[in-house]
């Protein structure tokens, strides 16, 4: 417990050594600097400054993270409120002992925890010296159709089972490798960034661009789906500076699709934020990439440099880096994070649109989003929708793991229902399982039933059954599986992930998953819990988080007593 | 925040709120308007003077057309809008809301801290009923510190305490740590609020909704007998302060909304009121027994009894008058002197030196202004023909530019820093002038850490660059100044690459801050005591003078000059005349008229030449000149420079006496003690450092025997002659009113209705001026003077024997000498010790380890004191408050005077240190 209840004599007899507080070290502090050479103190730094440390000293003590302070002219609350929001710092305080140097995080979200991820944890924790090597429990890393992960420092094992993990810590394995992916020349070679260059020098106008977005019907793959054009015209309609924020939090359990495609075409992508933010005229771009995907961090940083050495005249790119948190995920939270703060969801309105990233108005996409621009401006908004299934247009990418004989990231069209992914893209269910039930949108997409997998997956389609599809994150579970459990699951995950800003979210998803642990749950209470939790939470995460709990009451009953 | 009144004559927005049509002003929210139609709506982390945060979600309403519910505080109502608050829908999550943060409370009956925790007000109200929830883990209490109880078992994580921490008072102590469930309120990074940085504002338990915060040892459990509205008695800000009093004792504070505080408190006004409860008080007339020899040590007050005696009030009162009378008589007039107090009321302050005036029959008075503001008023006097400060300090949020020289406002102006701070988040640029980087140098835009005793030089060299530049207002200087081609020729001299070496700030710097000042739309100078303290004290204050002469940069809001006023009433004693040149309001002593006016008014003849000043005094009591004195609530034998020599002219002193409510330092060197009253325990004006005449109201009755001050001082009139009947204060007030025509307008009921009136205001119904020199300056010419001033160094510079600079002030916990603070328990127990602050390098390079004893030796004096290191302290200089008697800084100060205003340079002398020593120990 952080506060120490003491005497106030305890205080009083020990004299004050310098002003009030902590004294700065002056060795920490030039330790700090030496970090810091050349950087600017500016406040939004906040997060990057605090991984210098973390990285260099794989934890930030309370003497650097004061020095810090003193140097950023910031408070050591504002610093300490800020690295202990985000499960990537470890905060270590006068008297307590550092973490080993080495971490290995296991995975326990849903698809790694249907494979196993408990047991592995825990051979992991007999197998392995606590001194050394720390195993932490931790939320999806983005590897599900791989399950069990677990990630050594910062390389991920798939399938890991305590041989390999054991191995790679060993050999001290523990950089993240980086995948083949299109490189800037190859992407050069296939006609790319013909379009970027258009619209930098007139040939090709932003109207034009704008008017294909809209025809195409491209909504937000981060899973809000807010249609595309519309919000470009939108933001271009406030007075400037505007700015540009691309979200790659991919945190929703059951999500990889964004990795997918930065660790194979990442130029695609990055044209297509280009056009983007010229079309709507954004002088700055951030992405926000979250921490767990090292390789696709070096991917970035090389490739943004590849393109900025050839094209001139681009917005400048910053690539900013999360430190472990869902809630990142969330837009406004997002942009909070990029400003250097607690990943706290913003009220709203205003919206990001209007008031976004340093009071601007921005274009907040995800990373998806803006991958397809090329295509859709290329091929024209015909060739998107002249995709899908059951009277739904256009593509999806659909994140799928579970109990599938083919997981992995499949675009298939919209519309297309759970038990044609399952056949057609998934090559059936594993041997020995038999469909029950399917997550159709990550964790906070609710549960259906196998009787309810004849529904056409897109948005809108759910959510008269009071789920949604968001990022398209599936989770195929089979009658090995409890539903119940993956609601708890999910609603822990919840309760872990929660920023903690509002009451229904902070209390509520604690005192749901306490109810949930009951052997017979008080349904009664649960749902009166859940509706003020989607009715009076700030963001999505508070008001989500009651879905798979409800759907686990509805479509589960003889699961719950 | 509340409506602002200025846009009340915008049009209104109609919508209707749970059925009925209902009218908000265009900054309102739903639940502004909700309350302003006296409908309630549940909210928690809602308060009013915080920032909505929408974060509780007790005030969540309905509104059509909207997917969820929305935070009624933060929302603000459209045309047309339907919200409905209690509908089946809201009133549920509402409820659950409170259901939710109730479960989590340590005890469902109440708040085991708190008489009025508004979550339970609120459970109530809506009938929520016994939490469904099992309860959280629940943190331990931190009872770690001496004025304020942490119990987060009660917290709702609702942050007002953050907002009002970070946002409002600016100290950041505050954060708000962790995520989820676990998210909680920390100090600093978690730790005990005793080790953290905190300053005891207590602005965070002020507004905690359910004691999680609160004021330490339960009173807040206690169920007051009554309330006061009264101001407070510590520095010159004034905020006013209500009381909650029970048994005659003060259980706790609470800050009003002041024009000045705006609910605002500091560790002092909030917590340091329990001096006044310690059972050192005196309580009974004391008179020295015959044949104690006075000696120049100062007196244990173990050895009370031995060198005084109790008295009854008769007898000492005729001891104290005949013994002044009789010098009177036996040594003529001008052998009395008086020091009154800056800590008296208006009231006070005026027949103090009304006494001295027609009773002792001189100008022999003086007070403490002396050694703070002396300077900068007789430089304003001089060049502006009024010592008055030009514009309030909440002008500094109308200001671009603030200049912040020789004032450390977070410690001795500290809610007044908060404004400072806050204007910043608009856009104000502070540019601090300091040779330490105090704690505003974090919010200022640039911090010029100048060589100490370089001001003149430097302030020379910005209007140097001024000129250079073709920055100066020359409308403004053909129109309102003179003497300006002889200042211009003068700053010739003080191109800043000159100055760069001398002051140690480079030349570019110096531009662009000169450049900020001088071409900004409105610009602000504040200055304190490291700008007066110099014996180029009113030098230092004549430049800034001129630097805002020639730039225009007076007269307007946002602009002008404002020396930042040390005690709660030092502007009022100068003001009605507690000074030894002047009658009240700065009529010259030495200008017929106005004596013949006084003469008149008092029925009196008066003495037609300037008095003694403090410091003289203290010389002519050695000269053989005086022989009789009469303190008021001073003290100074801590207060004055090179203490052992006033020390020893104290103890020469026939007869003396002191009117106190403790045994100062000085009162050990008496003929006759007279216990008097403490600020809470009487009704009086006091003037703050804008210029606000405030009212503060008796809250408790003096202890024992003691007596009000103004009681005291009548009697003693008496037998001196004077023939007084003034009923109260306001009798005096009355007769003020007819010596002062800037309060003529004023009038005690409508000080009694208002609290806080601004002078000028010399028509009664006159709203009174906050910003004065709008149109010239009250001189005869009506232009203000450029009075050019040459840099000239220190009386004492350091050098091989005496290589450290020492610089005095003060502590946040700590007033002047201590005589309140130190007698506080609790401002007591946070700084219990004598600190010298120092640069950690130079403490290594003495080889002492922070926290060690240090001894630090002068030319006349020597002490020792445990040593802070602290990094924003420059090299070379140690720094140290003058409230230790075991320590007293002032043994090692120097009693150089400034040749105009006779103000000692306690900012300034030369030390050297050594490791060791023993602390001596603390009389009490």
């Amino acid at each position: 417990m952080a506060v120490i209840t003491i005497s106030p004599d305890q205080i009083t007899k020990k004299k004050r050594k310098g002003p009030k507080g902590h004294a700065i070290d002056l060795k920490a502090l030039e330790e700090v600097q030496a970090l810091l050479a050349g950087e600017s103190r500016q406040r939004d730094l906040l997060i990057e400054h605090l991984h210098k440390i973390q990285d260099q000293y794989q934890h930030i003590s309370s003497k650097h993270l004061v020095a810090l302070a003193h140097e950023m002219k910031l408070s050591p609350a504002e610093i300490y409120e800020v690295a202990s929001f985000y499960h990537h710092f470890d905060i270590v305080k006068e008297g307590q002992t550092p973490p080993p140097p080495l971490t290995v995080r296991v995975c326990e979200s849903l698809s790694c925890a249907m494979a196993g991820s408990n047991d592995l944890i825990t051979a992991l924790e007999n197998g392995l010296n606590p001194d050394n090597v720390r195993v932490q429990k931790v939320p999806c890393v983005g590897r599900c159709q791989h399950a069990p992960v677990a990630v050594v420092g910062q390389n991920p094992i798939d399938e890991a089972t305590p041989i390999n993990v054991l191995t790679a810590v060993e050999k001290k394995e523990i950089a993240a490798p980086v995948s083949d992916y299109i490189s800037h020349d190859n992407y050069i070679a296939g006609n790319g960034y013909q379009t970027l260059k258009g619209v930098l020098d007139g040939s090709i106008e932003a109207e034009s661009i704008i008017k294909k977005m809209e025809d195409s019907g491209l909504r937000g793959l981060g899973g809000a789906g807010f249609p595309a054009g519309r919000k470009w015209r939108i933001v271009s309609s406030f007075d400037g500076p505007r700015l540009m924020a691309v979200n790659i939090d991919e945190g929703e359990p059951g999500t990889f699709k964004d990795r997918h495609y930065l660790e194979s075409d990442p130029h695609r992508f990055l044209e297509g934020m280009l056009i983007a933010a010229l079309c709507v005229g954004c002088d700055e771009i951030y992405i926000y990439l979250r921490d767990e995907y090292a390789g696709c961090r070096e991917i970035l940083t090389q490739e943004i440099a590849n393109l900025e050495n050839s094209i001139s005249g681009l917005p400048p790119i910053h690539l900013r880096r999360g430190a472990g948190a869902y809630i990142c995920g969330e837009e406004s939270a997002m942009v909070e994070s990029i400003e250097g703060k607690r990943g706290m969801p913003r009220l709203r309105p205003p919206f990001l649109a209007e008031v976004g990233l340093f009071g601007r108005p921005t274009l907040e996409h995800n990373m998806e989003s803006v991958y397809w621009v090329r295509d859709i401006v290329e091929k024209g908004p015909e060739w998107f929708t002249s995709h899908g299934r059951h009277e739904r247009k256009g593509l999806r990418s659909f994140s799928i793991s579970g109990r599938v004989n083919k997981p992995g990231v499949h675009l298939a069209p919209a519309g297309t229902t759970m038990r044609e992914l399952i056949a057609e893209f998934c090559g059936g269910m594993q041997d020995g399982h038999e469909f029950y039930g399917y997550f159709p949108g990550g964790a906070s997409g609710g549960i259906l039933p196998e009787s309810m997998a004849d529904i056409p997956m897109d948005f809108d389609t759910l959510n008269e059954h009071g789920c949604f599809i968001g990022s398209a994150a599936v989770v195929v579970f089979s009658k090995q599986d409890s539903a119940k459990e993956l609601a708890i699951n999910a609603m822990k995950f919840f309760e872990e992930e929660s920023c903690g800003q509002c009451t229904p979210c902070r209390v509520g998803t604690a005192k749901a998953a306490k109810l949930m642990e009951q052997e017979n749950w008080d349904t009664d209470l649960l749902e009166e819990l859940s509706s003020v939790m989607v009715d009076a939470s700030i963001c999505g995460l508070g008001q989500a988080a009651p879905n798979p709990l409800r759907c686990a009451i509805k479509y589960f009953p003889e699961e719950i007593k | 925040m509340a409506a602002n009144p200025d846009t009340l004559n915008n049009p209104m927005i109609n919508f209707t709120l749970d059925g009925e049509a209902i009218s908000a002003f265009a900054d309102e929210t739903i639940l502004q308007t909700a309350k302003r139609h006296n409908k309630e709506i549940p909210h928690l982390c809602y308060t009013e003077g915080l920032r909505s945060d929408g974060n509780c979600r007790a005030c969540v309403v309905e509104i059509d057309g909207e997917r969820v519910l929305a935070p009624s505080c933060c929302r603000m109502p459209t045309e047309g809008m339907n919200v409905q608050a209690n509908s089946e829908r809201a009133l549920k999550s509402q409820k659950m809301v409170l259901e939710l943060l109730k479960s989590d409370q340590p005890e469902q009956i109440g708040s085991p801290y708190k008489l009025d925790s508004e979550l339970d007000q609120w459970v109530q109200k809506l009938k929520v009923g016994e939490p469904r929830f099992e309860s959280r883990a629940q943190p331990a209490a931190d009872l770690s510190h001496p004025a304020i109880a942490v119990n987060m078992d009660a917290c709702i994580q609702c942050t007002r305490c953050l907002r009002a921490c970070r946002e409002e008072q600016m100290n950041d102590v505050i954060g708000f740590a962790n995520r989820g469930a676990h998210a909680e309120i920390v100090f600093d990074i978690a730790d005990p609020m005793a080790a953290s940085s905190c300053v005891a504002c207590g602005e965070c338990v002020q507004v905690c909704p359910t004691g999680a915060l609160m004021p330490a040892n339960n009173v807040g459990l206690e169920t007051p007998d009554k309330t006061v509205n009264s101001t407070c008695p510590y520095c010159g800000v004034g905020c006013l302060i209500k009381y909650h009093v029970k048994d005659d004792k003060i259980l706790y504070t609470e800050g009003r909304d002041g024009d000045t505080n705006k609910y605002r408190l500091c560790v002092k006004g909030r917590y340091g009121f329990n001096y006044i409860h310690n059972p050192l008080r005196l309580t009974k007339p004391l008179i020295r027994r015959e044949g104690v020899a006075k000696t120049t040590e100062l007196l244990d007050p173990n050895d009370l009894d031995s060198v005084f005696r109790e008295a009854t009030w008769d007898e000492a009162l005729d001891f104290a008058a005949g013994g002044l009378k009789k010098i009177r008589q036996e040594k003529g007039k001008k052998a009395l002197a008086g020091l009154g107090s800056a800590k008296g009321s208006n009231e006070e302050a005026y027949l103090f030196q009304k006494l001295v005036r027609t009773g002792f029959g001189s100008n022999n008075v003086d007070h403490c202004t002396r050694l703070c503001h002396a300077s900068s008023v007789v430089a304003l006097l001089e060049c502006l023909g009024s010592g008055a400060v030009s514009n309030p300090v909440e002008d500094v949020k109308l200001a671009e530019v603030v200049i912040i020289i020789g004032s450390n406002p977070t410690v001795n102006h500290p809610v007044g820093a908060t404004f400072m701070k806050n204007a910043t988040t608009t856009g104000t640029k502070i540019i601090l002038m300091d040779p330490n980087r105090t704690a505003i140098a974090k919010y200022a835009s640039h911090h010029l850490a100048f060589r100490p005793d370089t001001d003149v030089a430097m302030l020379n060299s910005l209007m140097h660059i001024i000129l250079e530049e073709g920055l100066q207002n020359d409308d403004y200087i053909a129109q309102y100044t003179e003497d300006f081609e002889f200042m211009k020729k003068h700053l010739k001299d003080y191109s800043p690459e000159k100055v760069a070496p001398i002051c140690g700030i480079d030349a570019d710097t110096l531009r662009e801050v000169a450049r900020l000042y001088a071409s900004s739309k409105a610009s602000m100078i504040l200055w304190g005591m490291g700008v007066s303290q110099h014996i180029h004290g009113t030098d230092n204050a004549r430049c800034l003078i001129a630097l805002a002469l020639m730039t225009g940069q007076i007269g307007r809001r946002g602009t002008g000059l404002h020396p930042l006023r040390g005690q709660n009433n030092v502007q009022g004693a100068s003001d009605v005349g507690l000074i030894p040149m002047v009658y009240p309001d700065y009529a010259p002593v030495e200008h017929f008229e106005n004596q013949a006016k006084f003469e008149k008014l008092w029925g009196v003849a008066l003495d037609s030449k300037r008095g003694l000043t403090t410091v003289e005094m203290i010389h002519a009591i050695l000269d053989g000149e005086i022989f009789g004195m009469f303190v008021e609530g001073e003290n100074p034998a801590m207060s004055d420079p090179n203490q052992n020599h006033v020390r020893e002219a104290l103890s020469k002193l026939e007869h003396f006496v002191v009117q106190d409510i403790f045994l100062t330092e000085t009162a050990g060197f008496a003929d006759v003690i007279l216990p008097a009253s403490a600020f809470y325990e009487k009704t009086g004006t006091f003037s703050n450092t804008d210029r606000r005449v405030q009212m503060g109201r008796q809250a408790v009755n003096p202890p024992g025997d003691a007596k009000q001050d103004l009681w005291i001082l009548q009697e003693i009139a008496n037998r001196l002659g004077c023939d007084w009947n003034y009923k109260g204060p306001e009798d005096v007030f009355n007769e003020m009113r007819l010596a002062m025509p800037s309060i003529a307008g004023m009038t005690w009921d409508r000080l009694e209705n208002e609290d806080s009136l601004t002078y000028p205001l010399e028509n009664v119904g006159d709203p009174g001026e906050q910003v004065i020199f709008t149109d010239g300056f009250p001189r005869e010419s009506g232009r203000g003077k450029f009075v050019p001033a040459s840099y000239i160094h220190a009386d004492e510079m350091p050098d091989a024997e005496y290589p450290t600079i020492f610089i005095t002030g003060r502590q946040l916990e700590h007033w002047h000498t201590g005589s309140m603070t130190r007698h506080s328990p609790t401002l007591n127990a946070i700084e219990p010790d004598p600190v010298v602050m120092i640069h950690p390098e130079d403490l290594q390079k003495l080889g002492v380890e922070p926290g060690e004893i240090i001894t630090i030796k002068s030319r006349r004096g020597k002490i020792s004191a445990y040593a802070r290191a602290d990094i924003d302290i420059q090299k070379g200089t140690i720094f140290m408050a003058f409230c230790y008697n075991e320590a007293s800084a002032n043994l090692i100060t120097n009693e150089a005077l400034d040749p105009s205003a006779k103000i000692p340079e306690f900012k300034f002398c030369a030390v050297k240190m050594t490791k060791g020593g023993e602390i001596a120990v603390r009389l009490n």
